[in-house]
């Protein structure tokens, strides 16, 4: 906490580069997913003005199933996008010239959701047992903890809903700690009825969204970074102190994408977004990709076959609020 | 006085505390007792509402059940081909009303070896029916609930209603039943049988549901989405445990867990969703998991009852103040006179007798305590005046008396010794006078030279009669000694002069005798009086011999004998009234002449002053406080000699 608050001061001392110059600068952000709390400070930093005060005229353009984020970047239909850690591995190891400017979350948010009346207390439970599984980048962690642990799980493929699980179609099912799992406790299932596997306390941490630009866009205009970057970490800093006017600026936005709103929940994965977004060592910047962290998934990915190399961490993470720092 | 412990406050206090307690059970009791009733009816009827709604829901969703069952039982038990598929299916959409689409979703390959999906799909819209090939990339059934979920369980399943976006924003549910080919005694896995049915009907059938003018019904999922409600905000985008959570209240949750466990039950007053207090009874549709509940406002349900009860209230309230007033009128009217006749009552302690007592006009306890108030008032009144006279003419008697006292008083002789010069005797009387005026008397005087007359007696009666006959007699004696003749005749002259003017009949004792004062010879006669004592020098004291004689001043005949004796040097002659030997202890016995006696040999040797005062002292320490009733008179006479003291 202590960091992100000295963090927040420090931002908020130091206004961007562009701030001086008075034509604001334009910049399109892609969410990799609709409007949520998940993605609250960067609407809230619009909202707020944060992004002009950082010198930048930005635009949220709307994710979604159809809406690829990594395609918008590949495409350059938009100048930042927020992916996954993995994904963005991949997607350099494949060749897109990408670069992550910031590591927003610390934790993975992804995990195993079991119910305790079905047995499952702990990893060697899950053996024999059925698991839904999200399909593509979502099966890497948990087929690695299958593995770790020697488990032989029989995976179903999982859709939208967690309504097979709820209906005990499966023993096991794959969930946003933000998301789905609050969807179960509203669906009448009490936290301690269920056994939850959390991937980082299992050595397999996969930090998720990250904020991602092109080499080239960068190259062309860094101080435009780190502007974005200052100013999104504003935004997500200035949710959490004030988490009621975020919700609020989220509802907005969903149901401008006419997408059904329900309040506690966006509360609830606001909340758990400061969870995974704040390091828990209050030393730490927020932002900041933990070079292990990197190691262990591309490691993983390695494995899989999902990549060849491993690409070079720094030139594919740049300290963006260090440098500002600096 | 004190308000707070006064008898008007308690009498008040008790009554009105009392009553209020009488009326708060009474109305406690109405209250429950009615509010139980509502209650019972309200539960019993929520519970038939209920119970029929949910009958009218389960009759139409078993019905519509029925449709992809069947069809799933025909593919399980009959050959068909792609043709007969179709058409069977297209009728089955076209007969039933209910059934919105149907389709029969097939596992990859399974129908038709070349194809991965095969799942052609019949459903309604803009009135007609429509055909379309359901599966692709961007629609891999296998992967959703309506087809995941039946498949996984092995058994048909309802889906969780949903809002069909394309349809005209329908609520629908999807009821699915898996089917299975047997092959070489295996069972296999096959495919999908579906019906989308449409709820809006349910909906219709739920909002219908209308209990006075604020109940209402609403239906919840399996997942507790609410999926019908009078506020349109909830409905799909709200479960009841989000609703819970939003309002942090507990108790809503557990409710939302009974129901979608499929408990039915009646839940006492909450605010659930609508923010109004309601009964609220849930139950299950059996077929689908979902709940049904039921809520009954219960300010209208007991608006009967508070009406009921603010009359009761109000009654009772204005007999309880009836019931003020009248208490307050009777502890005022009890404890006013009482207050004003313990006014009155300190007011006669500090003696103003003409203080105005209370008139109390009842004839009850209170008026009769004022009516004896006010008699023993005026009898004290009375009393005081009547004492006050008396005590005024007492005290003009007792002056007098006192005078007459002092008159006495002077009469006797009090100087001792009274002859200084005369050494050959010595003299000393002494007298302790009751405190009523006495009859005592005692006196001494030469006679001649050599010869002392001396004379103790005693006047019967007390009082100023008994002190003038006392003085008279005393005169008398004096007058009639200073004849020279001797003590026998002179006792008869007293007698004869005071028998002559003597109407009351009053007499006396006494001891008259002369001494010659160079033989010590005493010459006496004795009129009733106790006869004196001798001190002898070396024996016991001796009574003087009795002679004949009797109480002077009355009765006739019975002349006075003369006696005669000697003193020798040294001898005392010891005279006393019978106020001596009559004095009495605090037990009531008598001083005794035998104590006398003892006393008087005890004293023998001591100067005749302290002879007297020994004996006075002795009747004191014997009387001890005990008050005197007769006077007390010693005079003793002690012989010395010629020539002077022994």
């Amino acid at each position: 906490m202590k960091g992100a608050i000295l963090g927040l001061l420090f931002l908020l001392a130091c206004p961007g580069l562009g701030a001086e110059e008075a034509v604001l600068k334009k910049a399109s952000f892609i969410p990799h997913w609709s409007p949520q709390a998940q993605f609250a400070g960067y609407y809230v930093a619009l909202d707020k003005g944060i992004y002009r005060k950082y010198g930048i005229d930005a635009g949220i353009l709307q994710g979604g199933p159809d809406f690829s984020s990594c395609e918008y970047l590949k495409d350059k239909k938009a100048d930042f996008a927020s992916i996954w850690l993995s994904r963005a591995i991949q997607m350099r190891s494949e060749g897109v010239r990408l670069i992550n400017v910031a590591q927003v979350m610390q934790r993975s948010a992804l995990i195993l959701i079991a119910k305790k009346s079905g047995g499952i207390h702990e990893p060697k439970d899950l053996n024999g047992k059925k698991v839904s599984l999200w399909e593509g980048d979502f099966q890497l962690q948990p087929k690695a903890f299958f593995k770790k642990y020697g488990l032989d799980v029989k995976i179903v493929p999982q859709s939208y809903t967690i309504n097979l699980f709820l209906r005990d179609g499966v023993d096991a099912v794959s969930a946003m700690w933000y998301n789905e799992y609050h969807t179960i406790i509203n669906s009448g299932i009490d936290p301690d009825e269920l056994t939850t596997f959390f991937f980082d306390e299992y050595g397999l941490n996969f930090p998720e969204d990250g904020i991602y630009t092109l080499e080239e866009t960068f190259r062309r205009d860094p101080s435009l970074v780190y502007a974005f970057v200052q100013a999104s970490l504003e935004g997500w800093l200035y949710s959490f102190s004030h988490p009621d006017e975020a919700v609020d600026v989220v509802l907005k936005y969903m149901r401008d994408a006419r997408i059904p709103v329900n309040k506690v929940h966006q509360k609830w994965m606001l909340e758990r977004m400061r969870d995974l977004i704040l390091p828990k060592d209050t030393s730490v910047m927020i932002g900041v990709l933990d070079r292990s962290d990197y190691e262990v998934v591309a490691g993983v990915l390695r494995e899989n076959g999902m990549i060849k190399d491993v690409p070079d961490f720094d030139s594919f993470f740049i300290r963006c609020a260090d440098h500002a720092k600096r | 006085m004190p308000r707070g412990k006064s008898i008007e406050f308690k009498l008040i206090l008790f009554f009105f505390v009392s009553g209020m307690f009488i009326f708060l059970l009474i109305f406690s009791f109405t209250y429950r007792f009615s509010r139980h009733m509502i209650e019972k009816n309200v539960e019993e009827s929520a519970r038939n509402l209920t119970q029929s709604t949910v009958n009218k829901i389960e009759t139409i969703l078993s019905s519509a059940q029925k449709v992809p069952e069947n069809l799933a039982y025909y593919l399980e038990n009959s050959p068909y081909d792609k043709e007969q598929l179709l058409g069977l299916l297209k009728t089955v959409v076209e007969k039933n009303s209910e059934v919105y689409g149907s389709t029969v979703a097939f596992e990859p390959y399974s129908f038709e070896r070349g194809s991965l999906y095969f799942a052609p799909y019949y459903y309604k819209s803009a009135g007609e029916i429509k055909f379309s090939y359901l599966g692709g990339a961007a629609y891999r059934y296998f992967y959703l609930d309506w087809y995941q979920i039946p498949k996984e369980l092995g058994s048909p399943v309802w889906s969780e209603p949903y809002f069909d976006v394309g349809g005209g924003n329908i609520i629908m549910a999807t009821y699915s039943a898996p089917f299975y080919k047997t092959d070489s005694g295996k069972r296999r896995f096959t495919g999908i049988v579906t019906a989308d049915i449409s709820l809006e009907w349910l909906r219709d059938i739920v909002s219908s549901i209308k209990i006075l003018d604020s109940g209402y019904g609403f239906l919840i999922s399996r997942n507790g989405t609410i999926v019908t409600h009078p506020l349109k905000d909830l409905i799909m985008h709200e479960t009841i445990f989000s609703v819970a959570e939003e309002r942090d209240d507990a108790l809503l949750r557990r409710i939302g867990r009974k129901m979608i466990s499929g408990e039915s039950g009646f839940v006492p007053p909450m605010s659930i969703v609508s923010g109004k207090k309601s009964w609220m009874y849930y139950a299950p549709i059996p077929s689908t998991g979902w709940s049904l509940a039921v809520l009954f406002p219960q300010d209208e349900f007991m608006a009967d009852i508070i009406r009921l009860n603010r009359a009761i209230a109000v009654l009772g309230t204005a007999g309880l103040l009836l019931l003020l007033g009248t208490v307050v009128f009777i502890a005022r009217s009890i404890a006013g006179p009482l207050r004003a006749m313990a006014k009155a009552t300190q007011e006669i302690a500090t003696g103003n007798l003409d203080v105005e007592v209370p008139s109390v006009r009842s004839d009850d306890e209170v008026g009769k305590l004022a009516q004896a108030f006010e008699y023993m008032k005026v009898s004290l009144k009375r009393y005081i005046k009547e004492l006050t006279e008396t005590t005024a003419a007492k005290q003009k008697i007792e002056s007098e008396l006192s005078i007459a006292h002092h008159i006495q008083m002077s009469m006797l002789p009090k100087v001792f010794p009274p002859f200084p010069e005369r050494r050959e005797f010595d003299i000393y009387a002494f007298i302790e006078t009751a405190k009523e005026v006495g009859g005592d008397l005692y006196d001494f005087y030469f006679i001649d030279k050599d010869r002392l007359c001396f004379v103790i007696g005693d006047v019967l009666g007390k009082g100023i009669s008994s002190a003038l006959f006392m003085a008279m007699t005393t005169t008398l004696f004096k007058a009639t000694a200073a004849k020279g003749i001797g003590p026998d005749r002179i006792l008869a002259q007293v007698d004869a002069e005071l028998k002559k003017s003597n109407d009351e009949d009053m007499f006396l004792t006494a001891f008259l005798g002369i001494l010659n004062t160079k033989t010590g010879e005493v010459v006496y006669a004795n009129g009733g009086h106790n006869p004196p004592f001798i001190i002898r020098r070396n024996s016991e004291a001796v009574l003087v011999k009795e002679t004949a004689g009797k109480v002077i001043g009355a009765y006739e005949g019975m002349d006075f004998e003369t006696g005669r004796f000697i003193l020798e040097p040294g001898e005392t002659l010891f005279m006393y009234t019978d106020g001596v030997t009559e004095a009495k202890d605090d037990k009531g016995g008598f001083f005794s002449e035998e104590r006398l006696k003892k006393k008087l040999d005890d004293l023998r040797d001591l100067p005749l002053k302290e002879v007297v005062s020994g004996v006075s002292k002795a009747i004191k320490d014997f009387s001890c406080g005990t008050a005197q009733s007769d006077d007390i008179t010693i005079m003793a006479l002690k012989f010395n000699g010629e020539g002077g003291s022994v």
